[in-house]
């Protein structure tokens, strides 16, 4: 499945400043590991042992992955992806 | 230097007294490539915390589209803080996200919901490092 994904300005330095990838997967981890291999360092900054980070956002289309099935969200062709650092602080 | 309108300064401060003693957050957008903070848009803050502030997940996306069919940036990304100095806190470099704007802290540790005086400082946070600046404000 080839998806558009949309990449947060602070992870462009991994993307040749490219706003917008191609990618492939079924899944949004698939995606994940299809991203990874071409812009290496990029999953480590989206993952950490537990799954997706605390402060990383992944939209399927227009729904966050946490109210889907998460990383095992399935991914159609023709999707988009949108990754965006949540706005938080203390 | 964060150059700035009086009256988006004002905007900040006003919405950090209406929301204290809970954190206000919110962006001010420009065009991309600027460094103009031109669109005032106030956030909910989804921690309602006098510690924490968050963007609701969905209200994030929908801004980012918005802003992205615009063709601006977020030149300041704004919060309160209520208790404690307009410095930016351990947590707010650990999700620091936006390397080219604006962060700009608000305290209302005095003023409260009132009047009283507030501190308002802007500062960079790239790669975890602090650095504060000067601010220009201009007329509205």
């Amino acid at each position: 499945m080839a998806v558009e994904v949309r990449v947060p300005t602070i992870l462009r330095d991994y993307t040749s400043g490219e706003r917008v990838v191609l990618a492939s997967g079924a899944s949004v981890a698939t995606v994940i590991d299809d991203l990874d291999v071409n812009y290496p360092g990029i999953a480590e900054r989206l993952l950490d042992d537990s799954g997706l980070r605390r402060f990383v956002n992944v939209y399927l289309n227009d729904e966050d992955v946490r109210v889907l099935d998460g990383l095992d969200t399935v991914v159609a062709d023709n999707d988009s992806i949108t990754i965006l650092p949540a706005v938080a602080g203390g | 230097m964060l150059v700035i309108r009086a009256d988006l300064v004002d905007a900040m401060v006003a919405h950090a007294r209406a929301d204290h003693p809970d954190e206000a957050c919110g962006v001010i957008t420009g065009p991309d490539g600027s460094d103009r903070p031109e669109r005032f848009v106030p956030m909910i803050n989804a921690a309602r915390s006098p510690t924490f502030y968050e963007f609701d997940s969905g209200d994030l996306l929908r801004l980012y589209r918005d802003m992205d069919s615009r063709d601006e940036v977020p030149v300041v990304v704004y919060h309160s803080h209520t208790a404690t100095e307009a410095y930016p806190s351990r947590t707010d470099v650990s999700y620091a996200s936006e390397p080219n704007a604006h962060y700009v802290l608000v305290s209302t540790r005095e003023s409260g919901r009132g009047d009283g005086p507030y501190e308002l400082r802007s500062f960079r946070i790239v790669d975890g490092v602090v650095t504060e600046e000067e601010i220009d404000v201009t007329p509205a």
